[in-house]
């Protein structure tokens, strides 16, 4: 059906595809895995004829009999979202605010049947019932912004398979949603591809989902396919050394040379916790409902405990908007509770003094998620990383300079780094320089915010490695807040799972993904894609 | 919705108030006596203590500005005193011409501003975009004003195509009042479409830069239908504020122009006010065209919802 | 700054508007100590004359040198629209700042008053301050300057919010760093580009503003020559003298486009995405 063959593609004069070639058959899903800037989307993009100004390609692109690479754009405009459809990652930004999703979906129906548009809505009203939104509690008339992401994305589910398209390109469909959302967002794909013998074209950093779905695999990288093969072939006998090390990284778990620490064994030992909180609440006001009612303030966080002894590494998952962000801020005194206390050491956070909140402050330090937005982008690497150090007094320039170079050390990072600026570094090294900044007041305790979700998977196992290695040598607890269970499991001692502002668990961190106990954390775990357990389910379908 | 009409009135009247405060004020920081500033330093002490009377001075200064505002409200701006007749009179005749030339020049700019900086945007980067762009470029740095006077000097004293100014009233025919308000609409329009081009144009290539244009895209419209069907609707957001902000800009450039074309209009008469220390007429005639401008921004406020269906209705 | 300036100088709008922009700074700064003839010096007997050799301008209906007239009047218009400039930056992006960083009433009570003064055109402005205290070159600056407080304010507030929410801020919250510093460190800094190009921008719109005002008789008063207080003069002389209207027009327009110009081109070069290959 597709056929792509020795494509090449560059943008000015920058080479961004090398000879890509592939086929896709109906009723197939072909997975293309392979990190940021392999040219996954370039390659989708180009079978769509979207590509940005200044692209040159060669090669040919077969689709159905037409070489698309000589289509005309009314060819090409009879073909896209009529027989090559495509759904994109950011289902935020993907549909048009001004317009109802029904007018939105219709307006392809009108396009290619020809059809009025009544009879449009009344297909449209079909195709939302088939992808979850029943127009009962979705009426037409909906806007993009009256909707969450998951159903936005449904909506462009919709609106992609309304003309039965031979074939479905999904660039990232979910890599914007949270793992349940993806569980049902892939789910639902599956069964279309199933039903409407459509071939589906998946593109996805993550090879557990694509191990999950797809019937084969294309390993890109730098703009090149590395592997290709079957999907078990290629995860069984991991013919490339590229796929073996993208999935060894996928599923990296640190070495531990040190039994976790758990908090009924610190409690027995007569241990003090590092930083205890009890019945933390923080409250939001919200826009008011009307002109008379003053809207009910939205709890972020709901009466939580959390207990951490030194050298401990507790995990904190949850979705998004569960209040994990809100408490760490209030862990790191940056937010006021509602009502509840902080106790770190002996010093109440809620109530401290100044002098108090610098002692505190030098003892919790943070990472954050965003390895881009970390830094000033004006400052050089001297004075970022030595940022903390305001909070000790009688530091000479002198001083302050060694201290960072001992800091840079620690995440093995070299001295001649001091005068470069952020984005002389790589997103990787970002994150090293963070956690170097973290530990220059040499800390008992670090916060990270989803410190690794926005690196591609090798440079993610080599930081969860640093972390640990940190974790070893300088006795450092941590509060490690995560949405990804699989990272959480590799890193945590003792895990606690949030939903909706509250602690609906807390435990061991292997008790809870072995034998999760609230629905919360079932969903959570069942969720998650898991590359072996996606790989054993495939071993077991063949020998049957 | 409802609440964001609310609100946005409560503000603009809030808004009204303070610009209020702010030009009843400026009067009672007049150094000295206002009576005797009007006057003139001539003026005898009768004279004074009987102007003083006439303008309600030797009031509290709160109960003054109350008094002002309520006469306001009611269509009494108080007296004149050089013209010795009742400011609304004065001003009555002298909007007919202002406001008509604002609205007139702000209707010229936005037809011609919009669909030129579609069209540049449509065609980024080919030769006529080019062209736009530099022409508006020195639209923008034309002052008003010194375009008036070269269209003065070439339509009216060079080629003796119309007159060089004046108005003939309403009274004289629909068309030839309006005829003689054109010039000096067109020069106060042409370096406002400048602007206004140039920001209808970034604002439309923004948008098509979003991700929704790409869906339509792929869901198979034209480049064409994707600019009128998806992108136009989203570019007018920020046309639409600089809209409301060229209101004020036009307003305040009809007082000026009308001095170049001899127009008896709002501008004509502050300046007179001015010249003969007519505090009174000033202040008024500022409140209005203040006030104007306030109701103008209201109603580009009002004007978004029917744009952003996000403003609308705020459920989920 | 010299590299700067090498790099800058490839961007075609800069490298012209750079140049213009010179011009007229140099040639304002030259009529300090030297002028082709004394401004204040009338000549009945050589009035109205047109451009030529000993007049490169020509002359006005009093005999003075128009091209003299135009270096002191670039003194003039430039002084008026830096002064509203640095008043509009001075008042504006603290302002702007402090509303940001406190948020809450404090900032929706900043930007209600900003909207109240974006209901006063510096016309209107200066039309009051004039009728209250008369005419003067200093109602201009102030009625201009005034207007520009709610612009740069707007910017800086804004630029602002979408600073704080970031994570090397957070992280300056984090080493216990105050509000004010991190505003002043982080915040300022960051924004910096921005009011540079708005800066421009202001000061070109200051010089048209500032035409406007002295053509009216609100703003720089005779015997000290000013761009539209020379087109207000040539306005009864249009049949005969077109040069008196049409050269003090020319150097506002030039004036002006060398000022957008240079906005545009610094716009393009400061533009972090392009400039982070730099250095």
């Amino acid at each position: 059906m597709l056929a792509i063959n020795k494509l090449n593609l560059t943008i000015g004069d920058t080479p961004i595809l090398k000879d890509i070639s592939l086929t896709i058959e109906p009723g197939k899903i072909l997975g293309i895995v392979g990190e940021s800037g392999s040219g996954k989307s370039m390659t989708a993009l180009s079978a769509m004829q979207l590509l940005p100004e200044g692209s040159s390609t060669s090669g040919s692109i077969q689709f159905n009999g037409h070489e698309l690479l000589d289509a005309d754009d009314a060819l090409m405009q009879d073909l896209r979202g009529d027989d090559i459809a495509m759904i994109f990652q950011e289902p935020m930004t993907a549909l048009n605010p001004v317009h109802t999703i029904g007018d939105q979906i219709a307006e392809g129906i009108m396009l290619h049947e020809g059809a009025d548009k009544g009879a449009a809505l009344a297909r449209t009203e079909g195709l939302l019932e088939r992808v979850g939104l029943p127009v009962s509690r979705f009426p037409l008339s909906r806007y993009p912004h009256e909707l969450s992401g998951g159903q936005r994305q449904r909506v462009m589910i919709a609106m992609a398979c309304a003309q039965r398209p031979d074939l479905l390109i999904a660039d990232e469909p979910t890599t914007a949603l949270d793992v349940t959302l993806q569980a049902q967002i892939l789910d639902l794909l599956r069964d279309l591809v199933e039903e409407q013998n459509m071939g589906l074209i998946l593109i996805s950093h993550d090879l557990a989902v694509v191990a999950e779905m797809t019937d084969e695999i294309i390993v890109m990288r730098n703009g090149e396919i590395v592997d290709q093969g079957k999907t078990e072939d290629i995860l069984h006998h991991t013919h490339h050394p590229y796929t073996a090390q993208l999935a060894e990284a996928s599923t990296h778990i640190p070495v531990r040379s040190q039994p976790p620490v758990l908090s009924h064994n610190a409690q027995e030992a007569g241990l003090a916790p590092l930083i205890k909180a009890q019945k933390l609440v923080r409250d939001y006001p919200t826009k008011r409902e009307s002109l008379f009612k003053p809207g009910t303030p939205f709890r972020a966080v709901d009466h939580v405990d959390v207990t951490v002894y030194p050298g401990q590494t507790m995990g904190l998952v949850g979705e998004s908007g569960c209040g994990k962000s809100t408490l760490a801020r209030m862990l790191l005194a940056l937010d006021t509770p509602t009502s509840g206390s902080i106790q770190f050491n002996d010093i109440e956070l809620t109530t401290a003094t100044d002098e108090q909140l610098t002692t505190a402050r030098k003892n919790i330090q943070v990472v954050f998620q965003d390895p881009y937005s970390s830094f000033n982008p004006r400052h050089k690497v001297e004075r970022l990383v030595a940022e903390p150090l305001y909070l000790e007094t009688g530091l000479s320039e002198a001083e302050k300079r060694d201290r960072v170079v001992a800091a840079l050390e620690e995440v093995h990072l070299p001295a001649s780094a001091l005068d470069k600026y952020p984005h002389q570094f790589s997103g990787g090294q970002r994150q090293r320089l963070a956690i170097a900044r973290a530990l220059i007041t040499r800390p008992a305790l670090i916060i990270a915010d989803e410190p690794v979700s926005a690196l591609d998977v090798s440079i993610r196992a080599q930081v969860l490695d640093l972390l640990t290695e940190l974790r070893q040598r300088l006795g450092l607890a941590y509060i490690f807040i995560s949405h990804d269970l699989s990272v959480v499991r590799a890193l945590c001692d003792e895990v606690l799972v949030m939903e909706a502002g509250r602690i609906v668990e807390h435990g061991v961190a292997s008790d809870i993904f072995d034998n999760p106990k609230s629905d919360a954390a079932k969903m959570l775990v069942q969720a998650t894609p898991n590359l072996e357990r996606a790989l054993n389910n495939r071993r077991a379908a063949q020998k049957q | 919705m409802i609440l964001f009409l609310v609100r946005k009135t409560l503000w603009a009247a809030v808004t009204l108030a303070v610009a209020s405060v702010l030009v009843f004020a400026a009067l009672e920081i007049v150094p000295g006596d206002p009576a005797q500033v009007m006057l003139g330093i001539n003026a005898t002490d009768e004279a004074i203590a009987a102007l003083r009377e006439d303008l309600g001075l030797n009031k509290p200064v709160l109960e003054r500005y109350f008094s002002w505002v309520f006469g306001m409200l009611q269509g009494d701006f108080g007296k004149s005193y050089t013209y010795s007749v009742p400011v609304n009179e004065l001003v009555a005749d002298r909007v007919t011409i202002s406001l008509p030339l604002a609205l007139l020049s702000l209707l010229i700019s936005t037809a011609i501003a919009i669909p030129v900086g579609l069209y540049a945007a449509a065609r980024r980067g080919s030769l006529a975009d080019t062209g736009i762009m530099a022409l508006s470029q020195v639209g923008i740095a034309i002052p008003n004003f010194w375009f008036a006077l070269l269209l003065v000097y070439f339509l009216a004293i060079w080629l003796q195509l119309v007159p060089a100014g004046g108005f003939p009233g309403w009274e004289a025919g629909f068309f030839t009042a309006l005829k003689s308000l054109l010039l000096p609409a067109i020069s106060l329009a042409l370096p406002q479409a400048a602007i206004l081009s140039r920001v209808t144009r970034s604002a439309l290539l923004e948008t098509l830069g979003e991700d929704y244009v790409r869906t339509a895209r792929a869901k198979g419209l034209s480049r064409r239908s994707t600019i009128w069907k998806h992108a136009l609707r989203n570019a007018m957001i920020p046309v639409l504020t600089i809209l409301g902000l060229q209101f004020a800009y036009l307003l305040a450039g009809t007082i000026i122009i009308e001095n170049v074309f001899y127009l008896p209009g709002l501008g004509r008469l502050v300046f007179q006010a001015i010249s003969l220390r007519d505090l009174i007429v000033v202040e008024s005639v500022v409140m209005m065209l203040v006030g104007t401008i306030i109701v103008i921004n209201l109603l580009v406020d009002l004007a978004y919802l029917w744009v952003d269906p996000r403003l609308r209705h705020r459920r989920s | 700054m010299s590299a700067f300036l090498k790099t800058a100088l490839r961007n075609k709008s800069f490298a012209t508007g750079f140049v213009i922009t010179c011009v007229v700074v140099l040639m304002a700064a030259i009529s300090f100590v030297w002028t082709p003839y004394d401004v204040t010096d009338l000549d009945i007997g050589s009035k109205l004359k047109a451009p030529g050799w000993a007049h490169w301008f020509g002359t006005d209906h009093f005999g003075r040198d128009i091209f003299s007239m135009i270096m002191v009047g670039a003194r003039n218009s430039i002084a008026v629209a830096l002064v509203a400039v640095i008043i509009g930056v001075g008042f504006g992006v603290p302002l702007g700042c402090w509303a940001a960083a406190r948020g809450g009433l404090l900032d929706e009570a900043l930007m209600r008053g900003n909207d109240v003064i974006f209901a006063f055109p510096a016309l209107l402005s200066a039309v009051m301050i004039t009728a209250v205290f008369g005419p003067g070159a200093i109602n201009a600056i102030i009625a201009i300057g005034i207007f520009n407080i709610p612009v740069f304010a707007r910017l800086a507030r804004g630029a602002a919010l979408s600073l704080w929410p970031r994570d090397f801020i957070m992280a300056a919250r984090a080493a216990g760093k105050t509000k004010t510093r991190i505003t002043i460190e982080h915040i300022v800094p960051n924004m910096a580009n921005l009011l540079i190009v708005q800066a421009t921008i202001a000061f070109a719109l200051g010089i048209i503003q500032e035409a406007g005002l002295a053509y009216v008789g609100l703003g720089t008063q005779p015997p000290l020559p000013s761009w539209g207080k020379m087109l207000n003069e040539a306005q009864t002389m249009m049949s005969f003298a077109p040069h008196m209207a049409i050269i003090p027009g020319l150097a506002i327009v030039i004036t002006v486009l060398g000022l957008n110009l240079l906005g545009d081109g610094l716009r393009d070069v400061l533009d972090p995405r392009l400039t982070r290959k730099r250095d």
